[in-house]
């Protein structure tokens, strides 16, 4: 039991002078607080003396309140404080950060199996599928993609050309050069490219357009109605992906052929020489492989891109953050696809 | 369909949303949910509707324990406070959505889905407007849409989410008056989420007023406004002074119920504010300091500094 004489004025000041030494008397328990000798009460020593009453478990008292303090602390004891709001969220600890990656993880597979799901009933689910989104998607993703594919292809076959001419004439092998740019975008550069662009134009674009119709609650509004988000949204982009990515990958290697012919027109070669190598060296399975790989690219964009937008979470800034998600998401997952095909094609020996 | 909620928990990451919800609805009541901000009322329909999963507690409908059911297979009627209207549809479109995409086996002939939406839209005073899409439309005239197509499912339960939220306040008491009509000629059991006491008041049967995640009392309004089961609740259906008691407990009155008498006495006026037909004067007694509401235009006698006498006579005091 502590009996507490306190002196002075119980201002700002006075009450931050004595708070230490209240406040470890409360917390001792059984405290009488003798005010009788103080020359001045505020807000703030009210708040010193509710802040003890608080702490104390048992047995507070308080001794000497004249009129005016008794006031004051009536007023301050009606103010009914809210606590102060909870601190912000720690950062993460490296358990959490593992923890949330394996949810995403899990997250992602279970999205796939439900892409899947919704493939297998689409024939029972006809009507939910919108064939106006699909080739609307297809206009955008596709059509609206050609002349940037057409540039992107003829600079890459142009410095593509010129890299290698440096190195292959010194060896007297400038006409190797059609071989290696030609079976260059077959296999690798046309696809990979085109995906590349479909990410950047179409997968962040699938993110926004879904994940604005996620803020907007639409998609709750589809599922109180009955309607699968995955078939009605998702199948349609998918489908476009797969169908309009290889289109573009041929259109990306014609560009890219044509750029490296100029080039090596330029120097000399003529271009039947050029033609010639490029029939002989591109046997049919290195532009079909090519081709299947984009429209597996072309199906991985599409529905991360998808699967960002669906998984918006709340605020002005989640739109935003699901695009750059798509982007990234689908550019690393098509590199990530190319590197297990390569795999794959090299044990098939294609 | 009855909805009945049986200790219903839910917890988000390390927060409580709503802790031991139990609630009965009757079929074909019209029940309102009000609460502050993070009470748990959106999500509590949501739940209801299963747009939100992982709870603990039973939901049923009709009877029916509806957990193990997806939200596309509850046959709810859901209405947005932003309309959730789809923008490349037209507003029939929107409405016929949801019966058109139905297998072949329970999907209306298209001749009848097109008289179900010109009823629907008759229904909702949209007659003539079908063709219009969403951002055609004002925003009473989109949530008019979001409503029919709520009802164009025939759903089961009818659940509104501050349906009034975002509308100017004319068109928010028109839409009032819609909605009252609706349920008189449809009957169909509602839950109505707002913040709008007066909106609560007007529309349902019963209120629930939640708080952090509990329900801290249901009743019609005249139970709440009578007999309130705590300050907070008290608090919640007007404006209230809050006074010490002698007893130690604290005093609730309204402030519209207090009387001013000019004249000598202890109370100063300390402000006056002008209302519409009503003046607030800001009152200081002793310690106390509250403000009152009187009819009226201010009175020549109450200005800022004039000394009053403070009637209680005429007021409900309650004690929480």
């Amino acid at each position: 039991m502590a009996d507490l004489r306190l002196t002075g004025a119980l201002d700002v000041a006075g009450a931050a002078a004595h708070w230490t030494e209240v406040m470890a008397a409360a917390r001792r328990g059984g405290l009488v607080l003798d005010l009788g000798a103080i020359e001045g009460f505020d807000t703030a020593g009210a708040a010193l003396v509710l802040a003890a009453e608080r702490a104390c478990k048992s047995g507070f008292e308080l001794k000497g309140l004249g009129e005016r303090e008794t006031a004051v602390l009536a007023r301050v004891r009606g103010l009914d404080v809210p606590p102060p709001p909870a601190p912000p969220p720690a950062a993460q600890s490296w358990r959490q950060v593992i923890g949330a990656s394996a949810s995403a993880c899990v997250q992602g597979v279970a999205y796939l199996g439900e892409v899947v799901v919704a493939v297998g009933r689409l024939p029972a689910r006809q009507r939910m599928f919108r064939w106006m989104d699909l080739l609307r998607t297809a206009d955008q993703a596709g059509v609206q993609a050609i002349p940037l594919v057409l540039l992107m292809g003829l600079l890459v076959g142009v410095i593509l050309a010129f890299q290698s001419m440096v190195p292959m004439r010194r060896f007297g092998a400038d006409i190797y050069v059609a071989n290696l740019v030609s079976i260059g975008l077959a296999r690798e550069l046309g696809p990979l490219l085109t995906a590349v662009i479909l990410a950047g134009r179409s997968g962040s674009a699938f993110a926004a357009e879904i994940g604005t119709m996620k803020v907007n609650q639409e998609l709750d509004a589809l599922a109180t109605m009955g309607i699968d988000a995955v078939t009605m949204l998702v199948l349609p982009r998918l489908i476009a992906g797969v169908l309009v990515t290889p289109v573009l990958a041929v259109i990306m290697e014609m560009a890219g052929s044509l750029g490296m012919t100029l080039v090596l027109v330029a120097n000399g070669i003529p271009w039947t020489v050029v033609a010639n190598q490029v029939v002989a060296t591109v046997v049919p399975a290195d532009f079909f492989g090519g081709l299947f790989k984009a429209a597996l690219f072309g199906a991985a964009v599409s529905a991360i891109g998808c699967r960002a937008g669906i998984g918006t979470g709340q605020g002005p800034r989640a739109v935003g953050l699901s695009a750059t998600a798509a982007v990234v998401g689908g550019i690393v997952a098509t590199i990530a696809l190319d590197g297990v095909m390569a795999v794959v094609f090299f044990r098939l020996g294609l | 369909m009855s909805i009945t909620l049986d200790r219903i928990c839910k917890r988000h990451g390390s927060a409580t949303v709503l802790s031991d919800v139990s609630l009965d609805i009757a079929r074909g009541e019209f029940l309102a949910l009000v609460g502050p901000s993070g009470s748990g009322k959106t999500t509590l329909l949501r739940l209801i509707a299963g747009l939100e999963r992982d709870y603990d507690g039973t939901i049923r409908i009709g009877g029916t324990d509806v957990g193990p059911i997806p939200a596309r297979e509850r046959r709810i009627g859901f209405v947005f406070q932003n309309y959730a209207l789809f923008r490349h549809m037209t507003a029939a479109d929107n409405i016929a959505f949801g019966l058109r995409v139905r297998p072949r086996a329970t999907r209306p002939a298209a001749a009848d889905i097109a008289r179900r939406v010109a009823e629907l839209l008759a229904l909702v005073q949209l007659d003539g407007l079908g063709t219009r899409y969403p951002h055609q439309l004002s925003g009473g005239q989109r949530q008019r849409v979001a409503l029919a197509r709520a009802l164009a499912i025939d759903p089961q339960v009818l659940l509104l989410d501050e349906p009034l939220g975002a509308l100017d306040p004319p068109i928010r008491v028109e839409l009032r008056a819609m909605l009252r009509d609706l349920h008189l000629r449809l009957g169909l059991t509602t839950l109505l989420v707002t913040h709008d006491l007066g909106e609560a008041a007007e529309l349902s049967d019963r209120i629930a007023v939640l708080r952090a995640g509990r329900i801290e009392q249901i009743g019609t309004i005249a139970t709440l406004d009578a007999t309130p089961a705590s300050a907070f609740v008290f608090g919640f259906l007007g404006d209230s002074i809050s006074l010490p008691a002698p007893d130690g407990k604290r005093a609730l009155i309204r402030p519209d119920e207090v009387g001013l008498t000019p004249g000598d006495g202890p109370a100063v006026i300390i402000a006056v504010h002008l209302g519409i037909r009503q003046t607030r004067y800001t009152v200081q007694h002793g310690p106390h300091r509250f403000d009152v509401v009187l009819r009226g235009a201010p009175h020549p006698g109450l200005a800022a500094g004039a000394h009053c006498t403070v009637d209680l006579s005429a007021a409900r005091i309650v004690s929480a």
